[in-house]
């Protein structure tokens, strides 16, 4: 197992970001590391960018903040965002993105330009050939909750991860109702399915 | 067992063990969580108070009537307690009694980053600060246990970073400690030597708080979270709250002394460990706290030369800081890829879709006045394309603006414009003075029935207290009539026409004026279940972009162009509209269907 991990997760406020990584940070501790997680509050999260820092550390976490380029992995709920945090990677580091896209005001109201999925390849090419888009809002939608899109990106990070999918189901059951319970596993597990294809499909090709 | 907590959560909870009976606190991030966390354990009592100011006094009161009392808030809402804070200290307590400053740097929802430890010397009390949720949580037993020891309150200090960092916390079994305490009596104190600061007792305290001082000094010499980590001595660190984290990760090698009470610092511990090692240094955000204390003492040390005065650390800020002061190698870099990237467009926190206050500043900007802003969610009006915010200071300052500058002779009138729960704040006094002053300023209350920014907190005004008991809503028209404005009139708030007709004759009328623009915040449960997403029926619509202008974020531009304007269409994304129907009432061309339309529609 490896020592440390450093994960970055971003997306836009009501996205699930915050409970996606209270989930990994409880699995980081049952998996047995030492565990920190941080977070902003208030104003941000008013449909604006949020991200969370989350260490595992098999002896000890110092510091809650992870500095930019050492991320091991990130996890990003949408498209924009994920070239917002890109600086964040480790160069070979993991990012799993879904391919979701949020366009803000700024392009609405503004005339900003927002990236297509080649410039988010671009980007991610040059630090890394670990970028993985995943179609986690699309997979939520089909088992009849977009808001679950976040567990299915969490299954997507856990096959990078050698913690074993039961003490990853373990914590989202403990942590969420119980009438959800059923729809998250279905989510993770879909998630962990869904790397896989893209997986094979990049050796077939 | 071992739990994730929040620094937040580590300080409810290290209260409740510690016996913590009151709490008091106005919400504000980031120390909101606090008194949320603590309201929710048995055999407590816990209140959102109108105001800092009122937090501090109940909580001072439950501490004089011998019951262990917390009151918590963000670091400005200290200069609202300020003139608590200053009597306590001089009055002492029975029970314990501490005050929980969060301090934000980098202000992440603050309009400044003061650094509060400057009160804790101010007010001559002692101030702790924790570097971890373990320690917030031991920190708030020890800092009651000091507050008794001393008679004084006790400052604990905590910052963005550490209230909303987890980390694991070791937790008593069965709660609540039962350390025996000394017993308080049941009767409250009848002592005016101590409790009434008239001057003649007042003048008497002085010296003793003075001495009270000294007497902390000499005990935060052995205090054991003021420690020192002997490692390599060419170079030593001073440091404190969630610098020490930073310390360690960036300098695994250096000795450090963490110091767990930065006011007021142990003279001699600090010479012992400045004379152990080759070259001292304070690592601390914001201001130069220690590094002046520890100059006071006459030892020299690096701080501020080195490390910014300005915003948050993390451990890139103090690592690229210490290569360029020579502490480290620059082959300890950190490499940061130089990556080619497209114009990545900024995602500022908006107005939610549905959102009471948008058809307000969609009125007001349109008619081009001069608004006074507050605190709140509402202060996101002053961002494009609404843009109709042109101040925001503190909590309760427009009021008080406008006023100001109505009394200037300006031509332009005046709008104000608060939310309920701040206008119970600090608004209502401003209001009064309004009255009493008689400017012909135009107050618009912002009546989304809850606290928005921090999470939905109960107000005097929604019928409810922090624990969910039942109470008697306040009304906002005849509190405002009762503070002597007579031109009062409530409008819905989302209804553009009516909020666009009483501007306008306020704009006309002579002398004060108050609109309560009434509307549920849309993210609240009640306001959820009426969601329904809108419909723009695509062949009515010109591209004419009126309904972008409101800026509401399920308003898109569709791939669809007008023929004739070759302007993209507009569209709803359904999974964020809620159907407010601001949008459809500033259409011109009836392109956007109303709820009623969209079921006639679906039926």
């Amino acid at each position: 197992m490896n020592k440390s991990y450093n994960f970055l997760l971003a997306g836009v406020g009501g996205q699930g970001t915050i409970l996606a990584s209270n989930l990994l940070a409880g699995v980081g501790l049952a998996a047995g590391f030492d565990v920190k997680k941080s977070e902003v509050h208030g104003m941000a999260q008013r449909g604006g960018s949020v991200n969370t820092h989350i260490r595992w550390d098999a002896e000890r976490v110092y510091s809650p903040l992870i500095g930019l380029g050492e991320a091991d992995m990130l996890l990003v709920f949408e498209r924009a965002e994920a070239l917002r945090y890109a600086a964040f990677l480790r160069p070979g580091g993991t990012a799993i993105v879904d391919e979701q896209t949020i366009v803000p005001i700024t392009v609405t109201a503004g005339g900003a330009h927002y990236p297509t999925a080649e410039e988010l390849a671009a980007v991610y090419g040059q630090l890394t050939d670990r970028l993985y888009v995943v179609p986690g809002s699309a997979i939520a939608r089909e088992l009849g909750n977009a808001r679950i899109a976040n567990v299915v990106l969490l299954g997507a990070l856990s096959t990078f991860l050698e913690v074993s999918p039961e003490i990853w189901l373990q914590v989202i059951q403990a942590r969420v109702p119980p009438r959800f319970v059923e729809l998250n596993r279905q989510a993770f597990l879909r998630g962990r399915r869904a790397v896989a294809a893209g997986q094979s499909a990049d050796q077939a090709g | 067992m071992k739990r994730l907590l929040s620094g937040n959560e580590a300080v409810a909870r290290g209260a409740w063990e510690a016996g913590v009976k009151v709490a008091s606190a106005y919400p504000g991030t980031p120390s909101t969580e606090i008194v949320e966390e603590f309201a929710r354990f048995p055999n407590v009592y816990a209140e959102w108070a109108p105001n800092e100011k009122v937090a501090v006094d109940v909580a001072v009161g439950a501490a004089y009537a011998g019951r262990r009392a917390l009151a918590a808030m963000k670091h400005v809402g200290v200069n609202v307690a300020a003139d608590a804070v200053f009597y306590a200290s001089m009055t002492g307590i029975e029970a314990g009694l501490v005050i929980v400053t969060a301090d934000d740097p980098e202000m992440h929802s603050s309009q400044n980053e003061q650094d509060n430890r400057r009160y804790a010397r101010f007010a001559r009390i002692p101030c702790l600060e924790p570097s971890d949720s373990q320690e917030a949580k031991d920190l708030v037993g020890v800092a009651l246990d000091l507050s008794e020891q001393f008679d004084t309150p006790v400052f604990l200090r905590l910052t963005t970073r550490l209230c909303h960092s987890s980390s694991a916390v070791e937790l008593t079994d069965g709660g609540e400690s039962s350390a025996p305490r000394q017993p308080f009596p049941d009767k409250f104190p009848r002592n005016p030597a101590k409790y009434v600061m008239v001057p003649g007792n007042a003048r008497k305290k002085h010296p003793v708080i003075e001495e009270r001082v000294r007497q902390l000094a000499r005990f935060a010499e052995t205090f054991p979270f003021n420690r020192v980590e002997w490692r390599d001595r060419s170079l030593g660190i001073v440091t404190c709250g969630i610098s020490y984290q930073y310390a360690r990760e960036v300098f695994p090698q250096a000795s450090i002394l963490r110091l767990g009470m930065t006011y007021p610092v142990p003279a001699g511990l600090i010479g012992d460990f400045a004379a152990g090692v080759e070259r001292l240094i304070v690592l601390e955000e914001l201001d130069p706290f220690l590094e002046e204390e520890i100059r006071l003492l006459g030892i020299p040390c690096e701080g501020k030369s080195i490390f910014p005065l300005c915003g948050e650390f993390d451990p890139r800020v103090v690592r690229d800081s210490a290569i360029r002061a020579g502490l480290l190698p620059e082959s300890a870099r950190v490499p940061v890829a130089e990556l080619e990237k497209p114009e990545i467009p900024a995602r500022p926190p908006v107005l939610c879709p549905g959102c009471p206050h948008r058809a307000l500043f969609h009125v007001l900007n349109k008619r081009k006045v001069p608004v006074a802003g507050d605190i709140g969610c509402y202060t996101l009006g002053l961002l494009p394309p609404l843009s109709a915010i042109h101040t925001c200071g503190c909590m309760g300052a427009g009021i008080g603006q406008a006023h100001g500058a109505a009394q200037a002779g300006l031509a332009e009138r005046m709008v104000a414009v608060i939310g309920d729960s701040t206008f119970f704040h600090t608004g209502m006094p401003a209001l009064l003075n309004v009255a009493y002053n008689r400017s012909n300023v135009i107050t618009v209350i912002l009546d989304n029935r809850t606290t928005g920014m921090t999470g939905h907190q109960h107000n005097p005004g929604t019928g409810y207290t922090l624990q969910l008991r039942e109470t008697p809503p306040i009304e906002l028209e005849p509190l405002v009539r009762a503070l002597g404005i007579e031109r009062v009139r409530t409008v819905p708030a989302f209804h553009v026409k009516a909020l666009d007709e009483t501007m306008k004759e306020f704009l006309q009328a002579d002398g004060p004026s108050v609109l309560i623009a009434r509307g549920e915040c849309a993210l609240l449960p009640e306001a959820r279940k009426r969601w329904l997403p809108l419909e723009v029926m695509a062949d009515r619509c010109n591209g004419c972009t009126m309904c972008f202008r409101i800026g509401c974020p399920a308003i898109l531009k569709s791939d669809e162009l007008d023929e004739k304007t070759q302007r993209p269409k507009a569209r709803i994304d359904r999974l964020l509209c809620t159907g407010c129907e601001v949008c459809a009432q500033v259409c011109p061309r009836g392109a956007i269907l109303f709820r009623d339309q969209v079921q006639g529609v679906q039926a």
